[in-house]
């Protein structure tokens, strides 16, 4: 920003502060709410309005003896690492034979999957996708939450990693090719390397968008042994008492981690911003 | 859902650089699209039959449908509380996304646009917090905001004793999800005001225009489109969003019952899967026609 003289009429220095505090006003208003995430996990006494903090590590003492939190961790873990590498291995197949290879139809398939992604949703396939999970006799498994989300995250994962397929050079593939590489020897030692950030891309947002997905394992999840973190908040907001009010501080904090650090490492790193995700 | 561009059209396809070949290509896209098929496309097409029929899900014994024609449809029609659940979404869409999300994302993305790089840090970093902050995580730390007894709302308000979810549920689930969502809007509109010549600006400046003036005759006519689609695309998200069931699960008495709730507690509660495949499906009906239009417009904006 350039410094200019400024004029200083009271007309301008009243505008100044408006400006301010209308930026002070809107700071408070994202920054407020999150008190609760910061100061309530370390106070003895949370829920009694807003004052300063009773520091304690006792809640987290609490959370770690919880009979299912940090398992449900673990069950978010399982579910979202399954979900994110699913995504990630069948969209880059799918997304590199749709880049390189004249598929019939390449065209029309592309707007279907953009179409896909954003009609059905979560929330619009809830009741078919439950029937049908419920007569695969897939109710209460891990691994059919990983499939659905799968399922649900493709499309977009596909028309996102096209992007960064399409951005690399073909003359690579082309020189390989001609020294008489195999197509699996240029698929890994050509196109992988150069390709590496856009998965690592499209991996991280797949984990970060199934690690926030409640519907899908609210749904079909019946056991509290198997819920993944995102419906163990539910379930222990639903059993009321003392215990999840120290708790449930606590793992909201702990949930939240692994999504910001992941958001700040691929920022940092590739300067990445989330596209919305499907988010249900 | 990708904010990407809408594909090119006319670009011929490139050769087969890898020699893979069309028979091996078709090998590698077949994994990707059976599950697409599998978990999205065969569920959107049978809503249309579960719909059709009296499907029932009682305890945990299923009662073998029978297909009853369109009557889940005209029960629709005379459903007050379908007709609530449209009217309290329609609220919940205009209130925090067309405006609220919109609006505040604008404003962010405009003042923001010349304040100092660490006061614009500052505002992102909280307004970006919210937005990859897990949506449980977040639909919580409202939920203790909004508490009658130890809430933060009563205690800076001085309004001891009021429950916000119950007396207000609709208000609170419009400044939750405005609060939510904002940051999409505001990096959206940043991008998109960066396309407005500087030169215009000034010259707007030297006759004197005044900051609405400018607005309007200047900044709207390079960012209409970027306005029109961002609508599109929030909205579609909002109607279709589940959070407000985690802050009231659609009370006190229906009051806050969207339709994604409505379809929840029909099917789940109410065991009644053939009436909720039919909701289900006009509101695929519904995603389709924004969905469309949101392409058509992303289209002639490239």
């Amino acid at each position: 920003m350039t410094r200019r003289s400024l004029p200083t009429t009271p007309a301008f220095v009243l505008r100044r502060i408006g400006f301010y505090v209308l930026i002070c006003a809107i700071t408070l208003f994202f920054a407020v709410p999150m008190l609760w995430i910061a100061s309530a996990p370390f106070d003895a006494s949370p829920g009694l309005g807003v004052h300063w903090p009773d520091w304690t590590l006792e809640n987290f003492r609490k959370t770690f003896e919880h009979p299912y939190a940090m398992h449900s961790m673990v069950n978010s873990l399982l579910i979202c690492v399954t979900t994110a590498l699913a995504v990630t291995a069948f969209a880059a197949l799918a997304s590199y034979a749709l880049s390189r290879v004249r598929v019939p139809g390449r065209d029309a398939l592309l707007y279907g999957l953009l179409l896909l992604s954003s009609v059905v949703t979560g929330t619009a396939a809830m009741v078919p996708i439950f029937v049908m999970m419920f007569q695969l006799g897939l109710i209460d498994s891990r691994f059919g939450v990983a499939l659905v989300m799968t399922g649900g995250l493709l499309p977009a994962a596909i028309f996102i990693l096209k992007d960064f397929v399409d951005a690399v050079p073909k003359s690579y593939e082309e020189s390989a090719r001609v020294f008489g590489a195999s197509t699996g020897q240029i698929l890994r030692d050509v196109v992988l390397p150069v390709a590496r950030p856009g998965l690592a891309t499209i991996m991280v947002w797949a984990f970060v968008n199934s690690w926030g997905n409640f519907l899908v394992p609210f749904l079909l999840l019946r056991s509290i042994d198997k819920q993944p973190g995102a419906v163990l908040m539910q379930t222990l907001t639903d059993e009321g008492g003392s215990v999840n009010l120290q708790v449930l501080p606590v793992f909201s904090l702990l949930f939240s981690i692994p999504v910001v650090v992941l958001y700040l490492l691929v920022n940092s790193r590739y300067g990445f911003r989330f596209h919305g995700g499907i988010k249900s | 859902m990708a904010s990407a561009s809408a594909p090119a059209r006319g670009r011929a396809p490139a050769r087969d650089v890898a020699g893979l070949g069309v028979g091996r290509a078709f090998g590698f896209v077949a994994p990707a699209f059976l599950l697409i098929g599998a978990f999205l496309i065969f569920p959107a097409v049978w809503t249309i039959y579960i719909g059709i029929t009296n499907y029932r899900l009682t305890g945990v014994e299923a009662v073998s449908p029978s297909i009853v024609g369109l009557s889940n449809y005209t029960k629709a029609l005379n459903d007050a509380l379908f007709h609530n659940a449209l009217w309290l979404t329609l609220v919940f869409v205009l209130g925090s996304a067309i405006i609220g999300q919109n609006i505040l994302g604008f404003t962010l993305a405009w003042i923001l646009r010349r304040t100092r790089p660490a006061v614009r840090r500052t505002v992102e970093a909280f307004t970006l917090l919210a937005w990859i902050l897990p949506s449980t995580v977040v639909a919580y730390l409202w939920v203790a905001f909004y508490d009658r007894d130890g809430g933060t709302l009563n205690s800076l308000l001085g309004t001891q004793g009021t429950a916000w979810l119950i007396d207000y549920p609709m208000a609170c689930l419009v400044v939750f999800n405005t609060w939510r969502g904002t940051a999409f809007s505001m990096m959206l509109y940043s991008s998109a005001l960066q396309a407005v010549p500087p030169s215009q600006l000034e010259s707007a400046r030297m006759v004197g225009a005044s900051g609405w003036q400018t607005l309007r005759d200047v900044v709207f006519p390079h960012i209409r489109g970027h306005v029109l689609t961002n609508t599109l695309l929030i909205s579609l998200w909002t109607a279709n969003d589940f959070s407000p069931f985690l802050l009231t699960k659609g009370g006190p008495n229906h009051e806050s019952e969207t339709v994604p709730v409505y379809i929840y507690n029909v099917a789940l509660q109410g065991g009644e899967l053939g009436y909720s495949s039919a909701i289900s499906f006009l509101l695929l009906i519904a995603n389709l026609l924004v969905s469309l239009v949101y392409l058509r417009l992303l289209r002639r904006r490239s």
